[in-house]
């Protein structure tokens, strides 16, 4: 970490914290869980404002089919949560600021960057993490795919990848290669397995309408 | 060594499998198996096998060192200058002190001390949780006294320039520049000249039809792995133990042991997932030494983990290169005269040459390289694949791509003139049938804005090997197979291989070995660079598997009545040779063992037909690695944008072992070989010395939807040089692509781009649309 005193962020005024409870707080407020819609609504009322945090705050997350009450500090994101008190770590970190897609889980099924949301503004969606893919020792057809055609080096990157591709599927059972490619492109893999993700994709969706 | 009562002399499969085979005979050490057959007549090896740890990576269950989490851990962070180059006049930790959890304070830069790049390290904390650490971080005060300083390589080369190293400071050069011998004399920020001369230089110009010039740059690349450069280290009273994403247990395990002065028996390290390294994982590093210096101070395990800022910040790099290239040739293509003068830039360190790929590539008589490091205040560059190679093949395959236009020769028949390797000979001979090289036309030739183009450029990478690697393999009375040596699997799949390996030699699947590796409690195997790790262990791994067998022959003997010799292993059973109907299961022959388990450790000996050069611990071998590329591009001239729609790689690497995975690897090299030659570039702000694009949304890298349609070939070349033949392709694979899709966007577009990233920009620029950047 930088010097504060140096740092761009706050000379412009903007933290992660603030800039992620903005983003969040326009765009999903109707499904949080409601410490926003408190916040929001108290703004400039001269009624107390229900402030959560810092302190940490009971949170309810719904994972993999599997409620768990934890304690977080609403400063937690949905990726650490899962890695850290979940015990998630299939789910990865790869830059914490949503541009690798390393960390993609679903969010009532629509792929999402953990790194980029909340954990205390998930509420009662239900997220489903690369652990709460396969059904039991049955691997996803996606799952299986990626080892037929070795769609994976390091695998680092290859979590966030499956749950894209079985996502994408779930939309569009027989997706052209292109749109393959559409669907993982905010995907980085710097060991370079695209083609055959794209054709582990294309395979298991054959597998799947079989 | 082996002393002549203890060789014996056998005939191995020679040649390149496509071309047709000889024999080659060698003396071999006597307790080594006899020569393995070509891959046809193989049933495990050169087969495309599944990843032994492909499940473990599709769930998300293996654990890459990010992952782990031990009782009691404690999560370090390192404070970074902000500042390129500053003094230290103060620093006062005392409120950081107070935070609470905090557990551990590390000063590093201490009072005087120079920071000479943004992001150097200034001081590192532990604490109990990561929020802690932070807070604690931003309660160091430190005073700096900033120093002038340049981040501009061309800058940097006037000797008005600042100063970024003294005398003393001024790295000399060491094993991993490329190349970089201590020694060299420094004038100003300039370190060099490291100079290779063979023949007359200027008798070779002078003797030159036509002569070449051409000045190339290459931008500063980062290696981005997805996994950042982590490590957890659990001091304690009886060792240390440390899990780090890293290149090299073996080697790090060294470091440790040095650095805090312990015996290497009480120092371990552990890697199991390892998300991607790619030449900046290989060693300790400044990080790795915090951490155990941190966990020792507090008396608990600490986590340290890089964020993506510091990895491109201080993490390594590619460096920057200027290079100025001269090519001398008859009028019938024959080389005259070869010269390269190259400054290039580490930042901070030295190793910023443009390797030895001019100088060996091919037949010239006369050549002479002059390379100079040149210092800026910008963070340590490092070894990334192909060194030193892949800025060099920018510039001299384009050299000779030109040439070949000027000379109105075929690229590729004045390659079969110039280059003497048989090799890539074959290769470009199955690389210009696959991509239709006949299509290809004069340059510029098509009529609309959208323009199409094919070119080619080669590759050369030396075949190292590692002789300290070793390997043990276990057969355990149940008839279960380990295989176990400290070599890590950085994502190339070598567990699979070891698995094909000694699967092959007892007769059993892949699938039915036990791969236990990346951690030091076992053999010590080879480092994870300089695409050496097949070479260095696969051989140990096949003759550990061949002691075991010997073994356990010798148990089913008896049963079979049979003499042990006349035993062998296949289809899960041991079988009598000429006698297929009289034979045991291998497990039946396993439960006769004496013991739970009997075991055999093997290490790597000399190649067979000796070495070209030994370097303490490595070696390199006789023969070169290589490829050819072919690259198909489409430039619009009116956006400026390339799109690489084609490549087609053939490769070289002794026996393929994997061909499943050496695709994956191949397609890899060229994936990042597109994306340093279109998109990527460390870019510093000249004001501040900042990197501006420190993260992975403004660094570009190449995606999906700028991945092209590509086509792997690889040869069978066999050369009877050790128990598998086998070498590497990770370097090799990434060196010729950037040159390929630079020669076929002239080929298109009839205006040569000497500079990378090949931005629409450039290409604009270089069509004379818009002015060029200063």
């Amino acid at each position: 970490m930088l010097n504060p005193d140096d740092s761009g962020s706050r000379e412009r005024g903007i933290s992660r914290r603030t800039f992620l409870r903005s983003a969040v707080g326009t765009t999903m407020v109707d499904a949080a869980s409601g410490f926003l819609d408190d916040a929001k609504a108290a703004e400039g009322s001269g009624v107390p404002v229900a402030v959560a945090g810092p302190e940490p705050v009971p949170v309810t997350l719904k994972v993999n089919g599997v409620e768990r009450t934890l304690r977080l500090e609403p400063r937690v994101t949905l990726a650490e949560a899962l890695r850290g008190p979940l015990g998630l770590t299939g789910t990865k970190i790869g830059c914490n600021r949503g541009a690798c897609s390393a960390c993609t889980v679903w969010i009532d099924g629509v792929t999402v960057c953990s790194c980029m949301i909340l954990a205390i503004d998930i509420g009662a969606r239900s997220v489903t993490t690369i652990e709460g893919l396969a059904q039991g020792e049955t691997l996803h057809p996606v799952q299986a795919a990626f080892i037929e055609h070795d769609a994976l080096q390091c695998g680092y990157c290859t979590p966030g990848l499956v749950m894209s591709c079985a996502a994408l599927l779930r939309n569009r059972p027989d997706p052209a290669a292109e749109e393959v490619r559409a669907a993982i492109s905010g995907h980085y893999c710097r060991c370079g397995t695209y083609p055959h993700v794209v054709a582990a994709t294309l395979t298991a969706a054959k597998a799947r309408q079989a | 060594m082996a002393t002549d009562e203890t060789q014996r002399t056998e005939a191995f499969p020679s040649g390149i499998v496509s071309v047709g085979l000889s024999e080659v005979k060698r003396q071999i050490p006597s307790d080594e198996p006899p020569p393995l057959p070509p891959n046809a007549e193989l049933a495990v090896i050169g087969k495309p096998t599944a990843r032994q740890n492909g499940r473990a990576k599709v769930t998300g269950a293996i654990r890459f060192t990010v992952d782990i989490s031990l009782p009691n851990m404690l999560h370090g962070g390192i404070l970074r200058s902000p500042l390129p180059h500053a003094a230290v006049a103060a620093i006062d930790v005392v409120a950081a002190a107070l935070v609470p959890g905090v557990r551990a304070i590390l000063p590093i830069a201490t009072p005087d001390a120079i920071l000479r790049y943004v992001g150097a390290p200034v001081a590192a904390v532990a604490a109990d949780s990561p929020a802690a650490a932070e807070e604690a971080l931003r309660l160091i005060r430190v005073d700096y006294k900033p120093l002038p300083f340049v981040a501009d390589l061309d800058v940097a080369r006037n000797p008005a320039s600042p100063p970024v190293h003294d005398s003393a400071s001024a790295p000399a050069g060491d094993a991993h520049g490329f190349p970089a011998p201590a020694g060299l004399p420094l004038h100003g920020n300039v370190r060099g000249p490291a100079t290779v001369t063979r023949g007359v230089i200027s008798q070779g110009l002078a003797e030159a039809d036509i002569v070449v010039e051409g000045e190339y740059r290459t931008a500063v690349q980062t290696h981005c792995c997805l996994e950042p450069h982590a490590i957890v280290a659990d001091w304690r009273t009886d060792g240390l133990t440390v899990y780090m994403s890293t290149q090299f247990t073996a080697g790090v395990r060294h470091e440790l042991a040095a650095a805090f002065d312990l015996p290497l028996s009480r120092v371990r390290v552990i890697v199991d997932g390892m998300g991607g390294g790619f030449g900046s994982k290989s060693s300790l590093g400044n990080y790795g030494r915090f951490a155990v210096a941190l966990s020792r101070q507090a008396q608990a395990p600490v986590r340290l983990v890089l964020d993506r800022e510091e990895e491109q910040m201080d993490a390594g790099n590619r460096p920057g290169t200027w290079q100025q290239l001269r090519v001398g040739a008859k009028r019938d293509g024959t080389l005259t005269a070869i010269s390269v003068l190259s400054y290039g830039t580490a930042g901070v360190a030295v190793g910023a040459g443009v390797g030895s790929f001019a100088e060996a590539l091919y037949a010239c008589p006369n050549f002479e390289s002059a390379q100079y490091d040149v210092f800026i205040n910008a963070g340590p560059g490092c070894a990334m694949r192909g060194p030193g190679n892949v800025q060099g093949a920018f510039a001299l395959e384009q050299a000779i791509d030109e040439l070949a236009g000027r000379l109105s020769i075929d690229p590729l028949a004045l390659r079969d003139r110039i280059d003497p390797s048989p090799v890539r000979r074959e290769e470009r001979r199955i690389g210009a049938d696959r991509i239709g090289w006949h299509r290809r036309r004069a340059s510029g030739a098509d009529a609309g804005p959208v323009k199409r183009g094919l070119g080619v450029a080669q590759s050369l990478w030396g075949a190292n090997v590692q002789i300290n690697a070793s390997c043990e393999v276990r057969v355990m009375r149940d008839g279960s197979v380990e295989v176990l040596s400290s070599v890590q699997d950085i994502g190339t799949g070598i567990g699979t291989v070891l698995a094909q390996v000694v699967a092959e030699v007892l007769g059993l699947r892949p699938e039915a070995i036990t791969v236990r590796i990346g951690d030091t409690e076992f053999p010590a195997g080879p480092p994870s660079y300089g695409s050496r790790t097949t070479a260095s262990i696969t051989p140990p791994a096949r003759t550990a598997a061949w002691r075991v067998l010997q073994a356990l022959c010798r148990e089913a003997a008896p049963v079979l009545n049979a003499a042990p010799e006349q035993l062998a292993a296949r289809d899960g059973k041991i079988v009598v040779l000429g006698d297929p109907g009289r034979g045991m299961k291998f497990a039946d022959a396993a439960a006769r063992l004496r013991t739970d388990w009997i075991s055999a450790v093997a290490s790597r000996s000399d190649d067979y037909g000796g070495f070209r050069r030994r370097i303490g611990d490595a070696a390199i071998a006789l023969q070169d690695l290589g490829g050819v590329q072919f690259a198909e591009v489409a430039v619009d001239t009116e956006t400026g944008i390339i799109r690489v729609e084609r490549v087609v790689a053939v490769q070289d690497c002794g026996r393929p072992m994997n061909p499943r995975q050496i695709e994956s690897q191949v397609q890899g090299g060229v994936l990042m070989g597109i994306s340093f030659a279109l998109f990527e570039e460390r870019i510093i702000d000249q004001n501040s010395g900042r990197m501006v694009n420190p993260n992975l949304e403004q660094y570009k890298l190449l995606g999906a939807r700028e991945t092209p349609e590509i086509e792997v070939a690889v040869l069978e070349n066999y050369q009877g040089q050790s128990a598998t033949d086998a070498y590497g392709i990770a370097e090799p694979s990434n060196i010729a692509t950037a040159p390929a899709i630079a020669n076929a966007v002239y080929n298109a577009i009839g205006v040569r781009l000497r500079t990378t990233p090949m931005t629409p920009a450039a290409v604009l620029a270089a069509l004379g649309k818009i002015p060029a950047r200063s």
